[in-house]
């Protein structure tokens, strides 16, 4: 599903800054990863990458078989909205559009018409048990409602791939492991996931874990 | 594509759901298109009083009266009451070939408390004598009746024109005066007609406060000789009336023996430079009123275009996430230009409405009553109204230009970065 060949990218604020020193990977369909190290490790570089949000300097990803590379703004967006779902740390929830509108916006900018995308968001919701909560605004739900309002939107758009930028970080330690929980049972389903975490609980869970270091793998296990 | 409802939606929503921000975003061109719309409605209103201060006055006619001499000529000492006669009026149509209507006219002598009589009705009011033409110069407006004519000059009759306020007066009871006899300076007069004359100017007193009388009747009865108060005169279609009045005023104080040096001797005034000046100084409040209701739009625009701006930052979380879910920069970049362009049109479209609104309800119910002001019916021509609606289309473009620009610049990445 990933494969990443001697990936490099140097950031030139100032003195450049080397953060990937050639990074070999391969991730299969199905797989549960996480990735773990110190701050300054380059983990969320790597994932910004995986994400298509951020460019590499030199080296291969293959994403679904797909070599991305020099793509545009559009295309980008485009294989973002298809292939990729997104959780985040702070949720990123939309304050002003309520659970259900938040959880159909990947919807949205396919093109699904408002009711369609409505009642598949409504569905998601159902399973991640928020029906109730599908009219309140963000700001009215708990941090793990909020997270799981996150994980339905990553699903909506049924992509490939779910990125997690430390899911449970705003979360206290039973949320934790609810959202944990709920992650891993996306993942029976068949998604593939990464989760970038620096919790050995979470990573704990997932079947493969990759310890980088100064910007090279240092080991998985 | 435009027309996509669910785009329209999606704008309304956030829009709607962020109503302090909105109404900020909006207020700056809702001003400023309200405070244009009333300037110029109110410009407007101006240019309509002036005007009806001097309608029903022919914009090309000129007034010229006598005075003292101020300097001594010909051996006359300085200082000297002289008059303009019958007699310069057959020569000064002879040699100015550019007038058009000459028009002596002559006033009643100092007019006693209540001159004019009605049974056991009285009032005061000014007494003129009048040739026929002078209606060319002023436009009487008869009510009632016909105008002084040709036989009333040549046989001297006693027949009067007598102002609406003068009727309103005069005949409490609202009978037809047409016919009945009032007496003016202590000698009766048949009413033939009734004037109202519109015009706020007056020579001796309005149209509507005074009794006219053959110009030939009040001259005898004045007992004066062939003296003439005023003439009041209008030039051919296209001949300057700056011209005649020059050459009137030589030929006039030549003929009487006055110094053709002595400016105070013979006074003019002509309508048409006074028209000028009216219509320069309109240009002047209307490009005034452009440059400061443009002003303020412009003003409108750029705090608005600054707050979308701002707006724009305090959503770069909101915009990056879009983004990372697949919103592609073009979506992003309609989405911030349509919600200015609508927030634009609808808070500038209200501004349009109250302006038109204030206008209204200060016409009906503040310069209806008002007496002697110097505006009437303020209001905004349709074209107008149309060309600030295409303002405000471009105004939402302009002001959307930037905060879009700001938009596209935030990437999805900025929206997973933890301050």
């Amino acid at each position: 599903m990933i494969r990443l060949e001697n990936i490099h990218k140097t950031y030139y604020n100032g003195a450049p800054l080397h953060v990937l020193k050639g990074i070999n990977l391969e991730i299969e369909q199905g797989e549960m990863v996480s990735i773990m190290g110190a701050s300054g490790s380059g983990k969320s570089t790597l994932l910004n990458i995986l994400g298509i949000l951020d460019t590499y300097d030199t080296g291969k990803y293959y994403l679904n078989n797909t070599l991305i590379r020099n793509l545009s703004e559009s295309k980008a967006a485009e294989l973002r909205n298809t292939m990729i779902g997104f959780i985040f740390q702070s949720f990123n929830l939309i304050a002003f559009k309520n659970a259900m509108e938040n959880v159909a916006l990947p919807l949205y900018y396919q093109g699904v018409n408002r009711k369609k995308r409505n009642k598949a968001a409504l569905e998601y919701l159902d399973q991640l048990g928020l029906k109730e909560w599908a009219h309140h605004l963000p700001n009215e739900l708990s941090g793990g409602q909020k997270q799981r309002v996150a994980i339905a939107r990553a699903l909506i758009a049924q992509p490939k791939i779910i990125l997690a930028d430390e899911p449970t970080g705003a979360l206290d330690s039973k949320t934790s492991e609810e959202v944990i929980r709920i992650l891993r049972e996306v993942n029976r389903e068949g998604m593939t996931m990464i989760i970038v975490t620096h919790e050995q609980s979470v990573s704990e869970a997932t079947d493969k874990i990759i310890h980088l270091k100064d910007g090279i793998i240092e080991k998985i296990c | 594509m435009m027309f996509d409802w669910d785009r329209w939606q999606e704008i309304g929503v956030t829009i709607t759901r962020n109503k302090v921000r909105s109404i900020l975003t909006g207020f700056g061109v809702f001003w400023g298109i309200f405070m244009l719309i009333a300037m110029m409605g109110f410009g407007s209103g101006m240019h309509n009083g002036i005007m009806k201060g001097i309608k029903g006055f022919a914009t090309n006619s000129c007034f010229m009266f006598t005075r003292q001499t101020s300097l001594p000529y010909k051996g006359f000492q300085k200082g000297r009451q002289w008059h303009i006669h019958n007699r310069d009026v057959a020569m000064l149509l002879h040699a100015i070939p550019e007038i058009d209507v000459l028009s002596p006219v002559i006033f009643g002598e100092d007019s006693q408390k209540n001159n004019i009589v009605v049974d056991d009705q009285s009032g005061t009011f000014n007494v003129r004598g009048l040739y026929p033409n002078y209606e060319k110069i002023e436009n009487q407006f008869l009510s009632q009746g016909r105008f002084i004519n040709d036989i009333d000059i040549q046989q001297k009759r006693k027949v009067c024109v007598i102002g609406s306020k003068v009727y309103e007066e005069l005949f409490p009871s609202k009978i037809n005066p047409i016919g009945q006899y009032i007496r003016v300076n202590g000698i009766y007069f048949q009413v033939v007609g009734i004037a109202a004359g519109v015009s706020n100017m007056s020579l001796n007193g309005k149209t509507s406060e005074a009794v006219s009388v053959p110009f030939t009747t009040l001259q005898q009865i004045n007992n004066q000789g062939d003296v003439i108060d005023l003439l009041a005169m209008t030039a051919q279609p296209r001949a300057s009336v700056k011209n005649m009045e020059t050459r009137m005023n030589e030929l006039v104080k030549v003929a009487n023996d006055v110094d053709p040096a002595d400016e105070q001797a013979l006074m003019s005034f002509n309508m048409e430079e006074n028209f000028k000046m009216f219509n320069g100084l309109m240009i002047g409040i209307v490009i005034l009123i452009w440059i400061v209701g443009s002003g303020t739009l412009i003003a409108g625009i750029v705090g608005d275009s600054n707050i979308m701006v701002v707006t724009v930052k305090e959503r770069t979380k909101e915009i990056g996430v879009r983004r990372a879910l697949g919103a592609k920069p073009r979506t992003i970049m309609s989405q911030i230009l349509m919600e200015s362009l609508i927030l634009t049109t609808v808070s500038g479209l209200l501004g349009l409405c109250l302006g038109v609104l204030t206008l209204h309800l200060s016409d009906r119910y503040w310069l209806q009553d008002a007496e002697n002001i110097f505006m009437t019916e303020p209001m905004v021509p349709f074209g107008a109204a149309i060309v600030s609606t295409v303002i405000l289309l471009i105004c939402g473009l302009i002001a959307g230009a930037i905060p879009t620009m700001r938009a596209l610049r935030i990437k999805a990445i900025d929206a997973i970065r933890e301050e």
